[in-house]
């Protein structure tokens, strides 16, 4: 599929905004980590995925398991707005029966893969389906999105050990590298670097890129593999809002009227 | 006790039930944690070696691969030792097979203290317990070697997660040639009885059998009841038996505490209080075999026994 970084841009600006109503509709969200991966659904569902929202369950489509659940937000607005169900239906997020519950319902929203939120499941899921499609022989490939602070979790090691085993060539693990967890930078926590390193001696390709750069995410995620691939992209907590960008505390923080009037007029103005 | 009862291990015929439904249908496919040998699937890897997929020593990501399978079309049988599978991968269960809906079928070998001496470590009595605590997830039991083949086949045509115990403790025949040996959602009253009633599961069937027929000899008539599936749990049988007989003794092969005992017991005290006598495992066992330890906490045919004399005699 070839890329127009312009209508990847529009749409990402579009999914911005929707993230902005919705969480400042709701009273919650994760904010800072919605628009950290927003350029990567925006790249993934606007150039990438082997994905129809007419059929959203046919067999030999692309698999994105959003292993971040707690960005379920941003999935969300994507979904709706590539179609998957009504945009309207985001003014629902969060409340009481809604389909749109804190983390995504695979049985309730069209276009999601799996029930995610605890972290360190969508990987091991994601080399589930990439085996299931060598098996199916149907062309299908999987991503699986995760939080940099997530790779604290064994699971994904496990997970990244058997597909480097396995040479997974239809698998691609896309790290939404914000250097942020919940509560302070992923550095003083528990360091991750040199992840790169980690993956490659688990047999894994690695792609360092920018994480709001359509065309370089777009390579990463499509150029062919002769092993699975990560792709480490660097990104900014918060992106698109200065002053949100880079700030722990809007993990999960909810935008005063004022903050909220000052984000639409900047992400508007992109 | 009568004459020695040929005995089975169950995982022999469940081995062979995997392989005649793989011959049958492409989809079916198996998930191991370097468990080839306990699971006895050396000959399903060598009849289909793309089916079977041994992610090694990782319980988190063989419950993980096995959703994703799921998710792209496969019926996932996963095949591990049952304290592991349960205890270490429970959170992959309960999001990713049963809150997801996958058609993942959890099979839990060598439950309860089957590996004996192997000590606590490696046994397996909290795993009901734990299954029955995740919403709607069918537990199935089997108790022999026909209920084994014939509840692996249902699992397999049926469309959603599945726990299911298989037992490597050897067992007699307890349906003698029924059929259908299992039932899906039903519990199987093999003995009928109007005194008392006897829910079993597991090894602890043809403990309760035998109980029955010495109970028999005193006078007493027990019903046993064969409790396969414990979820969903067949209400109506047990309400019968709540009303019909006098008392209710559950016997199994794990923590009665929200194990088979638990569960009875939360439905009669809701709807037909009678008697019970709950009997299980509740504590981490001393050293010693699983013919042993069955012994040692009192989970034999005397013991059952003399569990419905007590009843018996306190209800009247």
């Amino acid at each position: 599929m070839s890329i127009d970084t312009q209508q990847i841009s529009d749409l990402a600006r579009e999914i911005r905004i929707q993230i902005l109503h919705t969480i400042k509709g709701a009273g919650m969200g994760h904010i800072g980590g919605d628009f950290s991966v927003t350029d990567i659904l925006a790249t993934l569902f606007g150039s990438v995925l082997n994905v129809d929202p007419k059929d959203p369950n046919k067999s030999d489509r692309d698999r994105l398991i959003l292993s971040k659940g707690h960005a379920a937000v941003a999935l969300y607005s994507t979904l709706a707005l590539r179609g998957f169900f009504p945009v309207e239906d985001l003014k629902t997020f969060a409340q009481p029966l809604s389909k749109l519950n804190g983390h995504p319902n695979r049985n309730k929203v069209p276009g999601v893969e799996s029930n995610t939120g605890p972290l360190g499941h969508g990987f091991p899921i994601a080399v589930g389906t990439a085996i299931g499609a060598q098996l199916a022989k149907n062309g299908s490939r999987s991503f699986v999105i995760m939080g940099d602070g997530e790779l604290q979790e064994g699971s994904n090691w496990e997970a990244a050990m058997f597909a480097g085993h396995r040479k997974l060539t239809n698998l691609i693990a896309v790290i939404d590298r914000n250097g942020f967890q919940q509560g302070s930078p992923t550095s003083k926590t528990n360091e991750l670097d040199p992840l790169d390193k980690k993956f490659e001696s688990f047999g894994w390709e690695v792609r360092v890129v920018g994480g709001h750069d359509y065309a370089a995410l777009h390579k990463a995620l499509t150029d062919p593999q002769t092993k699975p691939r990560a792709v480490i992209a660097q990104t900014t907590k918060g992106k698109g809002v200065d002053f949100m960008e880079g700030k722990a505390e809007w993990h999960h923080k909810v935008p005063s009227a004022e903050q909220y009037e000052a984000a639409l007029l900047q992400l508007g103005q992109q | 006790m009568s004459e020695k009862m040929e005995e089975f291990d169950n995982r022999i015929i469940f081995a062979k039930t995997l392989i005649a439904l793989a011959n049958e249908d492409p989809k079916i496919v198996v998930v191991c944690n370097d468990s080839v040998g306990s699971s006895n699937l050396t000959e399903f890897r060598d009849l289909f070696p793309d089916r079977l997929i041994d992610v090694g020593i990782a319980e988190q990501n063989m419950v993980g691969v096995a959703a994703g399978l799921a998710n792209a079309g496969f019926t996932t049988f996963v095949c591990a030792a049952a304290p592991f599978l349960t205890g270490r991968a429970l959170e992959q269960i309960k999001a990713d097979v049963v809150y997801t809906r996958t058609n993942v079928k959890l099979c839990g070998m060598s439950p309860g203290i089957a590996y004996g001496e192997l000590g606590p470590t490696h046994h397996s009595i909290e795993d009901i317990a734990w299954m029955r605590a995740l919403d709607s997830l069918p537990i199935v039991l089997p108790a022999d070697e026909a209920q084994t083949a014939e509840a692996v086949r249902w699992a397999a045509n049926m469309v959603g997660p599945v726990f299911m115990r298989i037992g490597r403790y050897k067992v007699p025949s307890v349906s003698h040639g029924q059929s259908p040996a299992f039932i899906p959602n039903k519990a199987m009253r093999i003995i009928d009885g109007s005194d008392v009633t006897i829910i079993a599961t597991g090894t602890l069937v043809s403990r309760a059998v035998a109980a029955a027929a010495e109970l028999k000899v005193e006078g007493i008539s027990a019903r046993v009841i064969n409790l396969s599936t414990v979820s969903p749990l067949d209400t109506a049988e047990i309400l019968a038996a709540a009303k019909e007989t006098k008392a209710i003794i559950t016997a199994e092969e794990s923590v009665t505490r929200g194990g088979i005992g638990g569960a009875i017991a939360e439905f009669i005290v809701q709807n037909h209080p009678v008697p019970m006598k709950l009997m299980g495992i509740d504590t981490f066992a001393p050293t010693g075999s699983t013919t042993f330890l069955l012994e040692h906490f009192g989970l034999t045919a005397d013991s059952i026994v003399a569990s419905a004399r007590e009843l018996l005699k306190h209800g009247k």
